[in-house]
């Protein structure tokens, strides 16, 4: 039986088992959203901005490692996804974007709606495709969703013209594929690894360093295992936060700018430095002329071009992160009694003489409402178990430093790009994928403004999620800076304008509550997650000039802290 | 603390790449966005379709460190659309390239083109009644040591169609 092409194109995305897609329909993708009308296998998720739709299919995307699915129109479809595309490839998020395109005939002929959709995303994707027939759909959706979700994932945008959505084409799914130019890295050089394991079981001062790789590459056991078995320090990256477990005793916190005092400080006097999946960005090496001075550096990741491309290392191991690991802790296995005992005992109390420093101590009595301390109230309310997304600034920091993540996949947040707007619809994503967890989105009255559009989609959905305002009135942490490197001046962080946030949650049907005052902010919370129905916007009004400590300024090394 | 210095010079050197790529459509701008967009240099940059219709075959020279280098040619090799890449500098090669050269030849002027082009091993390919196009092969320093010779002549106009390059020896490529 023959199908048209927008037919085939649901079809790809069923046989992939894609259960949501992310859209905002327009002319050149109508004859898909007609498809789409038809059947009720993959269900399509309206969102309000075409933004929202990446970061809700980015969201679903982090919180379940399957490929997040977006479909937007030609032209302005295509650009407002672009930010969102940016998101998830600096992050390497595995995304499948379709985008529509006029039809064929009129591409290069400044079409109504016609942008070169391809060349546009072309340096934040991992690959993408311009369709040119029919018969190519399904091998090609095929290829995307293999290169999105392999190796190192990240974002595929497939740009198809509407013409080729209505021609008739036999639809066949191929079970495999091969491509003679892709082949991503799986082979672990066991002449590395023996070379690190010599080297580690040496180490005097070591110091595991985990990023978002451990993560991506569900990698959480094999680290577990890694880790414990060794009685080495852990330290993760922002994206890395919950791969090991923030409440046990062998993790230091998370490293960079606004890292642990004791993590950052292990980080630089450390004499063996073991980095998985982790790519070495400068908010987390600082100065790289001052970067762990006295290290030898061990380098897993799955990426080769990400291996010496900041720090030179000296031993690299290029794998999926759990081959990697699972072979590492096979190798090592009883060897572990060799580690040097005595010297890693002399390390770690070192170390706790830095964790007694208390970096991250605040004033918890504050009658006005201290951000951290909502951040931990949250933590005891939803015993620290929740998902939680988050925007970009100082909610951001507070929410990696005092939630205290325990396992993986639990937060999620725009770590490379940096995107504002970002928290709310991957809260969306989130919630859909599991309907039945909390889900919260911590955020500041500056970066909810930047999506606030999409509680339009959770009172359609019926997304009861949680919103934890953090109304400093400032862009926080632009003040912060302009506080500390430009002699307070404010120039454009502060918010003179800012909406009644209550009023703004009511009239899109949700529930409403301001928080002023410290004392009320346990019960609020336990009101909010007590609506489980509900969507709850807290507004919680809190202490306008509150900095994020411990914090490394730019050009400064890891032990150049400024500490509260 | 002691702090171990790291002294060693990062030089920088040219180095010639040769890449087969998808002959497909932005397959070259994936190349090309990629040199801009990570702010590396490309010097000269070839690409035609292989005896394979299906493979393009692109050389490119490049400057940088070698941690540069190495980079640019892990980066490459991430594009879905690279098939296989070579650093030829690593080992023995050949070099070639192309110039077509418009100059002004009047009077003893012609006589004087025709023995520079018997020398560099050139040929005239075009000529009207006060100029000649000729043409030279040969690695650049041949090429640079061509446009010494001509320097003196007005050149109404200059094309070098940058390296190729293949490694010496038996093996291909592929």
């Amino acid at each position: 039986m023959e199908l048209t092409g927008a037919e085939v194109i649901i079809e790809c995305l069923k046989a992939e088992g894609i259960d949501y897609v992310f859209g905002y329909p327009g002319g050149a993708v109508l004859h898909i959203y007609d498809a789409f009308y038809k059947q009720d296998d993959v269900q399509h998720i309206l969102v309000r901005h075409e933004q929202g739709a990446t970061h809700a299919a980015d969201g679903y995307a982090r919180a379940t490692g399957k490929p997040g699915v977006v479909l937007v129109t030609s032209g302005p479809g295509a650009t407002n996804a672009v930010t969102g595309i940016a998101t998830a490839y600096m992050d390497s998020i595995p995304m499948i974007v379709i985008t529509g395109q006029v039809p064929k005939h009129l591409i290069g002929n400044d079409a109504f709606q016609e942008v070169d959709s391809v060349g546009i995303t072309r340096p934040i994707v991992k690959h993408n495709f311009l369709i040119n027939d029919v018969n190519d759909i399904a091998e090609t959706f095929k290829k995307a969703f293999y290169v999105a979700t392999t190796g190192r994932p990240g974002p595929v945008v497939i740009d198809i013209p509407k013409d080729i959505t209505a021609e008739k084409v036999a639809f066949e799914y191929p079970s495999e594929i091969e491509m003679r130019s892709y082949h991503p890295a799986s082979n672990t050089d066991h002449s590395q690894m023996k070379a690190a394991i010599e080297l580690i079981l040496k180490a005097e001062r070591p110091m595991i360093y985990t990023g978002g790789g451990v993560i991506i590459g569900n990698g959480s056991e094999q680290l577990h295992t890694f880790v414990r078995s060794l009685g080495f320090p852990i330290t993760q990256t922002l994206m890395g936060l919950g791969a090991f477990p923030a409440s046990d005793s062998l993790s230091v916190g998370m490293l960079g700018m606004h890292g642990t005092y004791e993590a950052n400080m292990s980080m630089h006097h450390c004499d063996v430095l073991i980095a998985i999946g982790a790519r070495f960005d400068d908010r987390v090496t600082g100065a790289l002329e001052k970067f762990c001075p006295t290290a030898k550096i061990i380098h897993m990741d799955v990426d080769p071009a990400s291996i010496s491309k900041n720090v030179t290392v000296d031993f690299a191991i290029v794998g999926e992160v759990t081959e990697v690991l699972d072979e590492m802790n096979a190798l090592l296995g009883p060897a572990t009694n060799q580690i040097n005992k005595g010297a890693i005992e002399k390390w770690w109390a070192q170390i706790n003489d830095w964790r007694a420093q208390d970096c991250l101590k605040y004033d918890r009595e504050s009658e006005i409402i201290k951000p951290q301390f909502v951040i931990e109230e949250l933590h005891k309310v939803t015993n620290g178990d929740a998902y939680i997304t988050s925007d970009v600034g100082q909610h951001q920091m507070f929410t990696a430093q005092y939630y205290g993540f325990d396992k993986p996949r639990r937060w999620i947040n725009s770590g490379g790009l940096g995107t504002m707007g970002f928290g709310l619809p991957a809260a969306m994503g989130v919630k859909l994928a599991f309907p039945d967890e909390e889900v919260a989105c911590i955020t500041g009255e500056s970066s909810i403004q930047m999506c606030t559009q999409e509680l339009s989609t959770c009172k359609q959905y019926g997304l009861p999620l949680k919103v934890i305002n953090l109304n400093n009135g400032y862009m926080g942490m632009v003040r912060q800076w302009q506080e500390f490197f430009y002699e307070k001046r404010y120039a454009m962080s502060y918010f003179d304008a800012l909406p009644d946030f209550v009023m703004l949650a009511e009239s899109y049907g949700h529930v409403g509550i301001k928080v002023e005052k410290s004392c009320d902010v346990r019960p609020a919370l336990e009101e909010a997650f007590k609506q489980k129905d509900r969507l709850v916007f807290l507004d919680f009004i809190t202490d306008r000039e509150e900095n994020v400590y411990p914090m490394i300024p730019a050009g400064a090394g890891l032990n150049e802290m400024i500490l509260v | 603390m002691v702090y171990e210095e790291n002294n060693t010079e990062a030089v920088e050197m040219r180095h010639i790449i040769s890449i087969l790529l998808e002959n497909e459509a932005g397959a070259l701008s994936r190349v090309a966005g990629l040199f801009s967009a990570r702010a590396y240099n490309i010097e000269s940059l070839t690409v035609a379709p292989t005896d394979d219709p299906t493979l393009s075959r692109m050389t490119l020279v490049t400057t940088g460190t070698d941690d540069i280098v190495a980079q640019v040619c892990k980066q490459l090799n991430k594009l879905i659309d690279v098939v296989k890449l070579v650093n030829l500098t690593d080992n023995a090669h050949v070099e070639r390239e192309l110039i077509l050269i418009k100059l002004v030849a009047e009077d003893e002027r012609r006589d004087e083109v025709k023995r520079i082009m018997d020398i560099f091993h050139g040929h005239v390919i075009d000529m009207t009644d006060t100029t000649y196009t000729v043409e030279v092969t040969g690695d650049s320093e041949k090429i640079d040591a061509v446009l010494k010779a001509l320097e003196h002549i007005t050149m109404l106009e200059v094309v070098r169609s940058g390296q190729l390059g293949m490694a010496r020896g038996g093996k291909g490529i592929v």
